[in-house]
């Protein structure tokens, strides 16, 4: 498993496509192909597509037509009239900290982890490794009550960025990401610096921090999207309007609010677009490092 | 399930060293450098407080007449055996937010294997557009849950575009206040949210297939079709038994959506979940005990499950 992922993740930042002339496919079937994938990718954006159109249209069109935008009824009224309801700007910066804390832990904690147990030798590294996969197939819906319990009520830590950040503090994926990719680096390097007398927290910094900095940005990516989507968890604990993430006041507006205003879809679509755009923006821009046989050995192992 | 788990886990170890130091390891009780367990220890606190510790609190909440008292307060909780698991239980909602979930299942699972296998496939085969196609299969997986079911209710509302497209063809009631179509919609929803993810997983499984067998294959005169079913699928084994472990999974966990999408498991309770049922009755309602009983007999369900598709779909190897 370890071998061949490292293999073919070399391969894969440079895709080796020489199969482009398929022999086995005929043109008819790769045509299929074709059409099979461009669906597919319309399926997939389409409501992307619509949320945006739907955001901005000042009166709500849900007929055929309201497809196509229509300049006589395209503003921003939707987001002013969200922003007036739920204070946007606090709701992105509730989320930025909550996410922010997640992140800073994870890779602070993670590179710790990964490194010693890529790198060093040292009792209950087995059992360490196979904590961080069981810890990826506990359903989080055992564990909502008595966090909650534990959070919550024994430690006053509702309303609270600290409370919030705890559950997701170390993604365990992240981990196994970094032992990845410090499992792939030469073991000499190290050698070579610790016989220089450097110490393992130097080492850990200066040599193998560098070499793996493409792990970095697809641990960031895929530890960012946790926080920033998750709804359950700060929904529990924040009842506190000032504290809540976006997603929660987004999800408090649309059960209670959207009903009494005149265009409720269109202020939901709205916030709805806001919320979203961090996330899709930062993907767009990284996606090379969301790379498939880098996730897929965080979640296989 | 712990059979996969456990068989990446030994043979994931790094070996060469570790063979190499057993004769000293009987002078350094923590191994050759004690320091990874340093470097360790805020993560296994972090594990051990909060999952291990959680997961053995739930189980023993679910035994206990367990009641939400003030901080500090001292309480006796006392053990009441299989009490709340027979109001769990005999609960009709419970029952029913089961079987929903057993719907969900069955629609979104072998809908989420075969799309996300062919799509992959595909994808792993094309030559152009390869980073849109790859960008616009993902976005839905890296987006917030609330901010795309805020535009599935506004498709599949009574006035939405999706009715106005059908016309007199639309369901009465409406898709999301329809009892027999609400928990499709759901399981649809989801399916198209997750789809990314389960693609990214086949595409490194199709990374590992090795490409000699599909040059044998050809050479034995065998089609694509032909050589999909008999290369690629059974090369893809150990991914398609995590693609069903992790959708099964997600599916158990089904919360955001009955919530929000149909409002809090309607119409009737017939698109509520487990887990919505716990939110309800443990946090709304001031039952964790009862919640939790609903938790440790929804985990163990999906463990079940689990085992079983681990038996038919992982095969021998």
């Amino acid at each position: 498993m370890t071998t061949a992922t490292k293999s073919a993740r070399v391969l894969d930042s440079k895709p080796r496509r020489s199969r482009n002339s398929d022999p086995r496919m005929s043109g008819g079937q790769r045509i299929l192909r074709g059409v099979v994938l461009g669906i597919g990718a319309v399926v997939f954006l389409f409501p992307f597509y619509y949320m945006i159109i739907g955001s901005l249209q000042t009166k709500l069109d849900s007929t055929v037509t309201g497809l196509i935008p229509n300049p006589a009824n395209i503003s921003g009224a939707n987001y002013v009239q969200i922003n007036e309801r739920i204070n946007l700007f606090q709701g992105l910066l509730n989320s930025g900290i909550f996410t922010a804390g997640v992140l800073i832990c994870t890779l602070l904690f993670g590179l710790l982890v990964g490194y010693a147990l890529a790198i060093l030798q040292w009792r209950g590294r087995g059992v360490t490794f196979a904590l961080a996969l069981l810890v990826q197939v506990v359903p989080f819906q055992l564990l909502i009550i008595p966090l909650y319990v534990l959070i919550a009520r024994d430690y006053g830590l509702a309303d609270n960025y600290l409370g919030m950040i705890l559950p997701f503090a170390i993604n365990s994926t992240a981990v196994i990401i970094f032992r990845q990719y410090f499992l792939q680096l030469p073991r000499e390097l190290f050698e070579q610096a610790r016989i220089d007398g450097a110490s393992e927290l130097k080492v850990l910094r200066l040599i193998a921090l560098p070499l793996v900095r493409p792990a970095l940005i697809t641990v960031v990516l895929l530890t960012f999207i946790g926080p920033w989507n998750e709804f359950l968890w700060p929904f529990l604990i924040t009842k506190n309007a000032a504290l809540q993430p976006l997603a929660v006041s987004l999800a408090n507006y649309i059960t209670n609010v959207a009903n009494s205003t005149s265009n409720p879809f269109g202020a939901a679509l709205a916030g709805a677009a806001v919320l979203a755009a961090p996330v899709v923006i930062l993907f767009i821009v990284f996606q090379r490092y969301f790379i498939s046989t880098d996730i897929g050995s965080g979640v296989k192992g | 399930m712990t059979d996969t788990l456990a068989r990446p886990a030994s043979a994931g170890l790094p070996g060469p060293t570790g063979a190499a130091s057993g004769s000293k390891r009987k002078r350094r009780p923590l191994g050759r450098n004690p320091l990874g367990l340093l470097f360790s220890a805020p993560y296994l606190v972090f594990v051990l407080l909060i999952f291990a510790y959680p997961v053995g609190y739930s189980v023993w909440i679910s035994f206990h007449d367990f009641f939400f008292a003030a901080p500090g307060a001292q309480v006796s909780r006392p053990f009441v055996g299989l009490q709340n698991y027979i109001t769990a239980l005999t609960d009709p909602q419970v029952i029913q937010s089961f079987g929903n979930v057993g719907i969900f299942l069955i629609i979104n699972v072998p809908l989420t294997v075969v799309l996300s296998l062919l799509l992959a496939t595909g994808l792993n085969k094309v030559t152009h557009a390869v980073t849109f196609l790859r960008v616009s299969y993902y976005i839905p997986y890296v987006t917030a849950s609330i901010a795309v079911v805020a535009v599935w209710s506004f498709l599949f509302n009574n006035n939405g575009l999706v009715n106005s497209i059908l016309g007199p063809l639309a369901p009465n009631p409406s898709w999301l206040i329809n009892a027999h179509w609400a928990m499709p919609i759901i399981a649809l929803f989801v399916t198209w949210k997750q789809l990314g993810f389960y693609i990214l997983l086949y595409l490194a499984a199709l990374q590992a297939v090795p490409k000699e067998l599909y040059e044998s294959a050809s050479t034995d005169g065998a089609g694509a079709i032909r050589s999909f079913f008999s290369v690629t699928v059974p090369g893809v084994r150990t991914a398609t038994v995590l693609v069903l472990l992790v959708s099964t999974v997600t599916g158990a966990n089904l919360f955001t959506e009955p919530y929000l999408l149909t409002n809090g498991g309607g119409p009737d309770g017939h698109s509520t979940s487990p887990v919505l049922l716990m939110y309800q009755k443990g946090i709304e309602q001031g039952q964790p005990d009862v919640a939790s009983a609903i938790g440790v007999v929804l985990v163990i369900a999906v463990l079940i499950i689990a085992l079983l598709q681990n038996r038919f779909a992982g095969g021998r190897d």
